[in-house]
């Protein structure tokens, strides 16, 4: 009887003392729930959702103090994946921080740029290339299309251009099946 | 090689050809368009050229419209490793570059030049290289300006797959199964062309250093493996007939057929020795060696619901529309063309379209001959097209998976290792476009994966930005610390803070000039350190006025180091300031009777003098830099900036001194 007890007690101790080892030698380095999150987010950085950037955001989600459904250039299809993510029921997105658009890039008219830098200090992902008094310009590959430039340009000398389907982007679509009209007697 | 004794392997190398996993045999088609020989077209009046002709990166336009090219000349230069160059089929005059409509399932336009021919079929100088003899390295290297792809379709540049070289490649096979109903073209070619084939081979065979070498040939050609045969009697090169079953001519497929080996589907087959040439390329590259011709024209069957099919040899850029008048024209109920074969071919937007580098075969279709589909049924589980497909692969679970766009399991399940070879929609029974679900769902993940690509990109740029804030936040807090505490320090033991304060910053100033002065001799003038005050007035008074007359001495001088205009700047804003806090000081000392303000208003003054004559500086110097050079724009704002900030202060300690006196005075009145 008492044997049985010590040798509980031992694989208790035992077993303790390994899983608090493990606790320390595996420790999770931050919240993986605000990575798995912000791995869904499309990182446009654009703040549309209420939060400076992408991670903030993920990070209130995962605190439960925003909601699922405000990032419009995630659109549906991301709002449903972090409804899979957390457990939640999808909702469509919040109308009040603005619908999903095409994909865009920014494009500055370099002939009206006056060089103020205020563009670049807009951009969440440092893809103006410029110096003071100095024609400024976007590195197209690395604009994430936010439009957080447009705004504080004195000039309006930034538009956002829709990204174009070529033969290069072309994606084959979903087979579908022609449905022919039949004449109602 | 020292692999361990396989005696299965061994049983199974007795045998000739090894049967892979299903295939289909669909109707050849094949006997309309051999009836005649390689055909040529008239000189077309227009050849459209689109960039986008092979695998990689588009190359890079070396014409400009109105340039008059010769045939062969180079008119757009392979970019980056995987791209390949284009070459003037015919002499003529660029008279378009721009978009056209090119021959893509997407039926978008894209890049093409145009040349407007001119009938003379003028040669650019051609070199032929000896390449029985030259350097293996030089002949590679030189296939960059051959714009030679792979000619089976598949369009990867030709110089990337000689010239990998990772592994050594043991056996070489010539593709010429043809295994798609319709396309005759390699089947003409080796009827026609057989000995300059060898001789290609023979190119091939030095460039890879092959000892074995097999051209596959399907067993429904058997003119053209004669013709082979003939020509490959007293040479190493062996000719395996190969059954006819669709889809042999795909280049595992093939491999497994001639030497019962498997490829690993993660691997080229070039990693595990063995390497798979076209028949037509080889030909490209026999001429090409020889005699100096790049890659200007292709055989391409004409066929179908055309009036009389053949095969025929077309420039590259021929507007389909004379092809097919070539072959007697469509038939009235011509409803569309396919490039490629039936199997795999995909649908042309028009007839307008140019003959590429891919196209081997043009289909003219009508509903006769290409009943359309019935509506798709359900799937019944059948799993024919299991038995059909040629990987080994589920369809059935891939079409379910690529249903529901489920994309990840698709993914698991090899979708990746699909040929898209159509056997499996064409043995369902409920007539299910397998295939184009392949497609779609390839193309999907494809693009997922460059979104989440630009995701982490945009995420990591982000990151560093923040990074980046943060880290200057900090430099700036902490100078500002520092200068806190060095203003404190010095305040400290002393009496008179006031007088020991500007003996301080006259001090630093003094060190600082000197330091300059040791560290480069030449750009500051060496007798400024102990001259009397008019004569410095007088120095900056003849700098303000060089400076306003534009003299550019100081600037062609300083231009090319922007250290030493920086060093300068500060020296001259230094002076500034010990200036005007001497003369500050003079006014404390001299005058009791001499008007107070008189003093403080010069110190002022002189600094005010001072600070515009560097902003005039460093503007003139800014705008003497090349302001085409970007690297140079921001060390130049950066003086600017910083020359600025040495006014600013300079102006501030003029006004506090000011402020200082009027107030002693006013406490001594």
């Amino acid at each position: 009887m008492l044997i049985a007890l010590y040798i509980m007690l031992g694989l208790a101790l035992l077993l303790g003392a390994v899983l608090g080892y493990a606790a320390l030698k595996f420790k999770v380095e931050g919240d993986p729930l605000i990575a798995r999150i912000d791995a869904i987010l499309p990182q446009t950085q654009c703040g549309q959702c209420g939060y400076p950037g992408c991670k903030p955001y993920a990070t209130a989600i995962a605190n439960g103090e925003a909601d699922i459904n405000q990032c419009p250039p995630g659109g549906d299809e991301g709002v449903h994946a972090l409804a899979d993510l957390m457990g939640m029921e999808y909702k469509p997105l919040n109308a009040e921080h603005g619908e999903t658009k095409p994909k865009a890039v920014a494009f500055i008219e370099e002939d009206l740029c006056i060089g103020c830098t205020l563009c670049i200090q807009a951009c969440p992902v440092d893809a103006i290339l410029g110096a003071a008094k100095h024609m400024h310009t976007i590195v197209a590959s690395e604009c994430t299309g936010c439009e957080l430039c447009v705004a504080p340009c004195p000039v309006d000398c930034i538009t956002m251009e829709t990204i174009e389907e070529t033969p290069d982007n072309w994606k084959w679509k979903y087979p579908t099946i022609p449905i022919k009209p039949v004449i109602n007697l | 090689m020292n692999a361990p004794i396989n005696i299965a392997g061994l049983l199974k190398k007795t045998k000739d050809v090894f049967r892979f996993h299903g295939g289909v045999h669909p109707p050849e088609n094949k006997a309309q368009s051999t009836q005649l020989p390689i055909g040529k077209l008239p000189m077309p009046e227009k050849l459209v050229l689109p960039l986008r002709q092979h695998i990689g990166n588009i190359p890079k336009i070396k014409v400009a419209i109105g340039d008059h090219v010769l045939k062969g000349q180079l008119i757009a230069e392979a970019e980056g490793a995987v791209s390949a160059a284009i070459h003037a089929p015919t002499s003529g005059v660029i008279s378009a570059i721009g978009e056209a409509i090119i021959p893509h399932p997407s039926g978008l336009p894209d890049h093409c030049i145009t040349i407007t021919t001119d009938g003379k079929e003028s040669w650019a100088e051609r070199y032929p290289q000896d390449w029985r003899n030259a350097d293996i390295t030089t002949l590679i290297g030189s296939l960059r300006l051959s714009g030679i792809v792979g000619l089976g379709g598949a369009t990867f540049p030709t110089q990337i797959k000689l010239g990998s070289g990772k592994a050594a490649i043991h056996t070489l096979i010539i593709n010429a199964a043809e295994c798609e109903p319709y396309i005759t073209c390699d089947d003409m070619l080796m009827r026609e062309y057989h000995a300059e084939i060898v001789h290609g081979i023979t190119i091939v065979q030095r460039l890879i250093g092959a000892s074995n070498i097999i051209i596959g040939i399907e067993d429904n050609k058997p003119e053209a493996i004669k013709a082979m045969r003939a020509a490959t009697t007293n040479t190493a090169i062996q000719v395996k007939m190969v059954p006819t079953l669709y889809p042999s001519g795909d280049a595992r497929r093939l491999v497994h057929l001639v030497l019962g080996q498997e490829v690993p589907h993660d691997k080229r087959s070039t990693e595990v020795g063995i390497q798979v040439f076209n028949v037509a390329t080889v030909l490209a590259l026999y001429r090409y060696f020889e005699f100096g011709e790049p890659a200007l024209s292709r055989v391409v069957s004409m066929t179908g619901n055309v009036k009389q099919p053949q095969n025929f040899e077309v420039l590259f850029g021929t507007p389909l529309v004379d092809l097919v008048k070539a072959a007697g024209g469509a038939k009235a109920d011509t409803s569309n063309f396919i490039m490629g074969g039936p199997m795999m071919g995909f649908n042309l937007p028009s007839d307008n379209v140019p003959i590429t580098k891919a196209a081997n075969c043009i289909i003219a279709a009508s509903p006769t001959l290409f009943e359309p589909p019935p509506p798709a049924m359900p799937c019944i589980r059948c799993a024919r097209c299991a038995d059909a497909c040629p990987v080994n692969l589920q369809p059935q679970e891939l079409y379910w998976f690529a249903k529901s766009d489920n994309f990840e399991k698709a993914h698991e399940y090899n979708l990746f290792d699909c040929i898209e070879c159509g056997a499996c929609s064409y043995v369902c029974p409920s007539d299910i476009p397998l295939v184009q679900y392949y497609r779609y769902a390839k193309s999907e993940i494809i693009a997922l994966d460059k979104a989440k690509e630009a995701a982490d990109i945009a995420r990591e740029r982000n990151e560093f930005r923040l990074a980046r804030i943060e880290r200057e936040k900090q430099e700036r807090a902490a100078k500002h610390a520092a200068r806190a505490q060095g203003a404190k320090s010095t305040e400290a033991p002393n009496e008179s803070p006031a007088v020991t304060d500007k003996q301080a910053a006259i001090a630093a100033a003094i060190a600082r000039a000197k330091a300059q002065k040791t560290s480069d001799e030449a750009a500051a003038p060496k007798n400024i350190s102990n001259i009397s005050d008019a004569t410095k007035a007088e120095i900056a008074e003849i700098d303000a006025r060089r400076a306003a007359a534009g003299l550019t001495e100081q600037v062609t001088n300083r231009q090319p180091n922007v250290d030493d205009k920086d060093k300068q700047a500060k020296i001259a804003a230094a002076i500034a300031r010990a200036k005007a806090q001497k003369a500050e000081a003079n006014a404390s000392t001299v005058s009791k009777d001499v008007p107070a303000k008189q003093p403080v208003i010069d110190a002022e003054k002189q600094a005010k003098i001072d600070a515009a004559i560097e902003r005039a500086k460093t503007l003139k110097s800014a705008a003497a830099t090349p302001p085409t050079n970007d690297l140079n724009a921001k060390p130049v704002a950066d003086l600017e900036k910083q020359a600025k900030i040495e006014a600013a202060i300079a102006r501030a300690k003029a006004q506090k001194a000011a402020a200082l006196k009027a107030k002693e005075d006013q406490s001594k009145e």
